[in-house]
């Protein structure tokens, strides 16, 4: 706006946020709370992040937690982003529409239906349930989401770089890992980030799909929230929501200086042709 | 890779086929054959067995059992949801909720986003990593910390007495009130992110010619700019309102015994009662309500898809 921002809109921006960022604020500095009581304050301390390293069951279902993002957030990537090249560069053929209904109505699926289903799934295939499966039905979910943000990188692409390549002879799929995925790996790394957090997040489809001796951090949480909310519980979201802003924060910062580092290489090259 | 204008069907070679049929078979088998799977359950009947219910299909049993199998399927079990008011209720209360919880998001979140498109060039990726961050955070994590504001001895009520507004807790945690913050909380960078994105591209000297010629500012909004940001407003409806319909963390969290949401239904009929058939039908009927709204945000993502390219 050429009169700077005005009165309502810095309101607006300062009670959204607000609303945003209260709760988790909130979430944090209680769990540096005294006292077991989760809202009333009585004197600094990290004892409940002492009491969550020894809980034993909260390390293991950590651990799995972690295997299942990285391993699911992986395969959901080289998929993910297989669908986004389809999506952006195959073209018509036959089945297209039903394919692109397939990416997109995950991402508004409720996440009872996609669970459920999954579940059946696997219990008609005489699947055993545990770990593989909940990391099959992350893998499921998560590819859609990482094919919408690599295909948005797409998307603004300039295609006649890809065509140079394969004109001067570089066979599709080397084209596609020196000239394609090099530009595209932005999209690609917050793909792969997003699956990894979707994927570290999930209750409802982890519950469903699970089966003995494979319980996520999630599902841990879950249960015990049932029974209260305790002060350990607040260490281990601080942990986890340090954990993702601390990753999405670095990302976006090693983005933004590949992006500056590109400018300047394009200027120098503009400055070297005249 | 394919290089073919998408108009022009072009010799597709076989890495250019293998591109399409890995992430194709990969979607069918885990998201599409499900559902074939869930509907065929829900025909089925509960049974005291592994897997719990009736008929189970082995092709090993030969043509013959297959059919007797068929036979055996029925649709009681939609019958059922129709004799007993729970589902009904259930989803009614569910579409209510969601479209309510869907109207405040967009109130609270109109204003967010035009400011965020208002907001000095400089401030704007910051502003847009602000909205997505929570999008990361965990959303068991974003439900829970509302448990300690909204309880009655919490946060929100011990503020409330201290400044003298009140003089006994209000009762929001068990409600359907805590529902509507849950849902609203949760959801609302879903909709301020294709909000903002819309109102970001508008031409700002349309305003202009419109203060030029006399047009007071509240007028030129909802002449140019609401108008204009219309597609960032259905996508951002339709994304939270497909998913709030089903929702089942929110309700089970937050809500109390008498809020009635489908997502939850489902999960006490699976996990309380092990019925596998009806919440199998429950999970059928719940696609079927939300068919309609999902092809039409798909038709409009796909439009606006088009319109970029």
């Amino acid at each position: 706006m050429r009169n700077g921002p005005t009165w309502f809109n810095v309101t607006s921006l300062v009670l959204g946020f607000a609303f945003l960022y209260l709760p988790i604020v909130l979430l944090v500095i209680f769990s540096f709370n005294e006292s077991r009581l989760v809202t009333v304050w009585g004197g600094f301390s990290t004892k409940w992040y002492v009491e969550m390293l020894r809980n034993d069951q909260l390390i293991d279902a950590f651990w799995v937690t972690i295997k299942v993002a990285f391993l699911s957030a992986s395969v959901a990537t080289v998929l993910g982003t297989m669908a986004a090249l389809v999506l952006v560069r195959s073209g018509r053929f036959a089945g297209r529409s039903l394919f692109s209904g397939m990416i997109f109505a995950p991402l508004v699926m409720p996440e009872v239906i996609l669970g459920l289903s999954l579940l059946l799934l696997f219990v008609s295939m005489d699947q055993a349930r545990g770990f593989w499966t909940v990391m099959l039905a992350h893998t499921t979910f998560a590819m859609c989401y990482v094919a919408v943000v690599v295909q948005s990188r797409l998307v603004g692409f300039d295609k006649s770089i890809e065509e140079a390549a394969e004109d001067l002879g570089c066979p599709p799929v080397r084209t596609f890992f020196l000239v394609t995925l090099p530009i595209i790996l932005p999209g690609v790394i917050a793909g792969w980030m997003l699956a990894f957090t979707l994927s570290l997040d999930d209750l409802v489809i982890a519950s469903f799909t699970t089966g003995p001796g494979a319980t996520t951090l999630p599902m841990k949480i879950y249960s015990q929230v049932r029974l209260g909310v305790t002060p350990e519980i607040n260490a281990v979201c601080t942990v986890l929501v340090g954990f993702v802003t601390i990753g999405v924060i670095a990302a976006s910062l090693a983005t933004k200086r590949q992006h500056l580092q590109r400018e300047r290489d394009e200027r120098a090259a503009i400055a070297n042709a005249d | 890779m394919n290089e073919a204008p998408a108009s022009k069907k072009t010799k597709r070679s076989l890495g250019g086929w293998a591109l399409i049929a890995v992430p194709y078979f990969w979607l069918f088998l885990f998201f599409l054959t499900p559902f074939f799977i869930v509907f065929k359950i829900s025909l089925s009947q509960i049974a005291v067995a592994i897997p719990p219910y009736f008929p189970t299909f082995d092709l090993a049993e030969g043509w013959d059992a297959f059919w007797e199998n068929i036979a055996l399927l029925s649709f009681e079990n939609y019958v059922w949801l129709t004799q007993d008011d729970l589902y009904w209720k259930s989803y009614l209360s569910s579409v209510t909720i969601a479209g309510i919880s869907t109207i405040i998001t967009l109130l609270i979140g109109y204003p967010i986003a035009y400011a965020m498109a208002r907001s000095p060039r400089a401030w704007r990726p910051t502003l847009l990593m602000l909205i997505i961050l929570p999008f990361w955070t965990s959303f068991l994590i974003r439900v829970y910390a509302w448990i300690g504001i909204l309880k009655n001895e919490g946060l929100l009520n011990q503020f409330l007495l201290m400044l003298g507004v009140i003089n006994e807790p209000l009762t929001i945690l068990n409600t359907n009130i805590a529902v509507y913050i849950g849902i609203v909380y949760s959801y609302l960078p879903f909709l301020v992110l294709p909000l903002y994105a819309s109102l970001e591209k508008l031409d700002e000297s349309l305003l202009e010619a419109a203060e030029d010629l006399g047009c007071p500012p509240w007028q030129a909004f909802w002449k140019i700019t609401l108008p204009l940001s219309m597609p960032g407003v259905i996508a951002g409806c339709f994304l939270v309102f497909i998913p709030a319909v089903g929702e089942f963390v929110i309700p089970d969290l937050l809500g109390g015994s008498d809020t009635l949401m489908i997502g939850k239904t489902l999960w006490v009929e699976f996990f309380a009662n092990r019925d596998w058939p009806v919440s199998s039908a429950v999970a059928v009927i719940l696609l079927l309500i939300l068919v309609i709204p999902i092809v039409l945000f798909q038709n409009h993502q796909q439009k606006i898809a088009e319109k970029q390219q």
